[in-house]
């Protein structure tokens, strides 16, 4: 019942803006993510976006993906086949970027877990939990629900909408 | 009709019932924006909807404004699919030159109080100082508002944040907004309401409003609101010769999260040191620090009045051997009010660089990267390792009074002694 599979954990700090994530200078010349994500937190971890593999996980603190709303930023985490980010917090923008793009972001205290460790997520009606296999633990979080869940499910915003045909008035109570 | 705060009264007329804090709503936007920064990947994203015309093509406005002049042939070609869409679907399109987004909506009249406008640009808060619920999107939200006319929404709660007193000479919005960023922190008011008010609103103009809505996104607000007031109207009759319909001003029922009082008073000149723009330092404590680069100018700080301040200074002090002075004309209108006036001649005498009306050297696109090891003090909002394109460079942000007297002495200097 494994919700994402088992990868490793790359672990950051709190308030990681997206400044970090993509640089601006990178961003004029190609919107092509998997060429973007070659250059992935590169100012704060030269090298990082050639050693991250597709499938693994981006673990950061509080404020994750504060500054700029431009959305190459989830867009190029995305193109880099995150399995998913999981932080104690997220900046808003980022959040709706990465729900509109279909990414999947969870809140929960990541504080116990380290660079390298080995993270897969459960996830039913009832609960999520992050699964840590090195220490062997499970951490409670928390991720989208109702409309957002929805959007999620269709793997974006886009999708939902050519699903929907537009936003169903049913879609928030 | 509606009750609460700016925002729920805003947000409760978009979705045509009473809303609360927390409700999901699915508002149709008023006004919707987005630079070549983000405007060539909903163009994208939009293509991808199979949707053959924008339902509301007046409600859309394209700004080419992060990378101008164009630099190179990469840029060349997003210029010419935001040119090529604007004409093929009627949106509203501001080419290279004419300004940065948050300072021409208003001048060109496109923001009104009580809109819900969304801006495909973490600044769009700015709209805030004229009272519309101004707020940051990404370019699928656009493309979704280009296809559907609306965008989905959480009702945020609003923090409340009032001024009293007056503030000191030598002390501007630009040191409040910092003040602000330093007290909330980073996230102090993520995914909540900053709404301004309080007896001393009144003694901050349209402009100084638009540097605290601006600067106000760096604790994570949705949206950074002031209440319609005298100053508001006058502004719309002075620069638009109109009368808003909407006098959007919250009720004394309505409710926050939280209430600070600021005491302006008490303000002093201050800085966002490296590498955050919450981490809050008075100029007093970094003053004699040789600074390489100075920038004045931006969506942030590029009044007519903030150039005329730092034009004053620079004239009389003129720039320190070895510092160098960029100055950043936020849109086309100031500039040449500015030259009119002889503020830009006053700076570029001195020895200033000046650039065309655009984003400029804040974001690093293009212009005025600063070299490895060098100490840059700059009016705009973000002072992130690598914000302005070299990682090996560090940026303080201040006031345009604060960063004209530290080109003038080519150290951080606090502007007091200088200023007439």
């Amino acid at each position: 019942m494994n919700f994402i599979d088992k990868g490793k954990a790359w672990v950051f700090g709190d308030d990681i803006n997206t400044d970090y994530i993509i640089s601006s200078k990178r961003k004029r010349d190609t919107l092509d993510t998997e060429i973007l994500s070659r250059y992935m937190m590169e100012d704060i971890r030269p090298g990082f976006g050639e050693i991250f593999k597709r499938g693994d996980f981006i673990i950061g603190g509080r404020n994750f993906g504060c500054g700029s709303a431009m959305e190459i930023a989830s867009a190029v985490i995305k193109g880099a086949g995150t399995a998913a980010v999981i932080a104690e917090s997220f900046s808003r923008t980022f959040y709706r970027n990465g729900i509109n793009g279909g990414i999947y972001l969870f809140e929960c205290d990541t504080s116990r877990i380290r660079e390298g460790d080995l993270i897969s997520v459960l996830k039913n009606d009832n609960f999520i939990k992050i699964v840590n296999h090195n220490r062997n633990e499970e951490y409670e979080a928390k991720g989208p629900s109702g409309l957002l869940d929805s959007i999620i499910s269709c793997g974006g915003l886009i999708p939902f909408l050519r699903k929907n045909n537009g936003f169903p008035q049913n879609s928030i109570q | 009709m509606y009750s609460g705060t700016i925002a729920e009264k805003i947000l409760s007329r978009h979705a045509g019932k009473q809303v609360h804090p927390g409700d999901i709503i699915l508002p149709e936007v008023d006004m919707a924006m987005a630079t070549d920064g983000s405007a060539p990947m909903s163009i994208d994203i939009f293509n991808g909807t199979g949707a053959r015309k924008l339902l509301h093509p007046e409600r859309i406005v394209f700004v080419e404004d992060h990378y101008v002049p164009c630099p190179n042939e990469k840029v060349a070609a997003l210029h010419e699919k935001m040119e090529f869409f604007a004409k093929q679907y009627g949106c509203l399109i501001f080419k290279a030159g004419e300004g940065i987004c948050h300072r021409l909506l208003p001048e060109k009249g496109l923001i009104e109080p009580g809109y819900l406008v969304a801006g495909a640009d973490s600044h769009s808060t700015t709209y805030g100082a004229l009272a519309s619920f101004g707020t940051g999107i990404g370019s699928t939200d656009l493309a979704a508002i280009m296809y559907t006319g609306k965008l989905w929404l959480q009702v945020p709660p609003s923090i409340k944040i009032s001024f009293k007193g007056q503030l000191p000479h030598g002390t501007f919005a630009k040191d409040v907004a910092i003040f602000i960023a330093g007290y909330l922190g980073a996230d102090g008011a993520n995914y909540q309401v900053i709404e301004f008010g309080g007896e001393s609103l009144s003694q901050i103009n349209i402009e100084g409003r638009m540097t605290l809505c601006n600067m106000g996104v760096e604790t994570g607000a949705k949206a950074v609101l002031t209440s319609f007031d005298e100053t508001t109207e006058i502004w719309f009759q002075k620069n638009l010769n109109k009368t808003p319909a909407a006098k959007i001003q919250p009720d004394s029922t309505a409710e926050y999260i939280d209430h600070h009082e600021i005491d302006l008073s008490l303000m002093s000149p201050v800085l966002a040191v490296p590498n955050k723009v919450d981490s809050v330092s008075k100029v007093s404590e970094w003053e004699g620090k040789p600074v390489n680069t100075v920038v004045i100018g931006t969506c942030t700080n590029g009044s007519l009045e903030d150039l005329r301040i730092a034009s004053e200074i620079i004239e009389n002090g003129g720039i320190a051997k070895g510092t160098s002075l960029l100055v950043v004309p936020p849109s086309r209108t100031i500039f040449l009010q500015a030259m009119e006036k002889g503020y830009i001649q006053k700076m570029v005498n001195k020895g200033a660089l000046l650039t065309s009306p655009g984003c400029g050297p804040c974001c690093g696109a293009l212009n005025g990267i600063p070299h490895n090891g060098e100490t840059v003090i700059s009016t705009a909002n973000r002072n992130f390792k690598g914000r302005m394109g070299n990682p090996a460079a560090e940026i303080f942000l201040s006031s345009p009074a604060t960063a004209a007297a530290s080109a003038v002495k080519g150290k951080i200097t606090d502007p007091g002694r200088l200023l007439s």
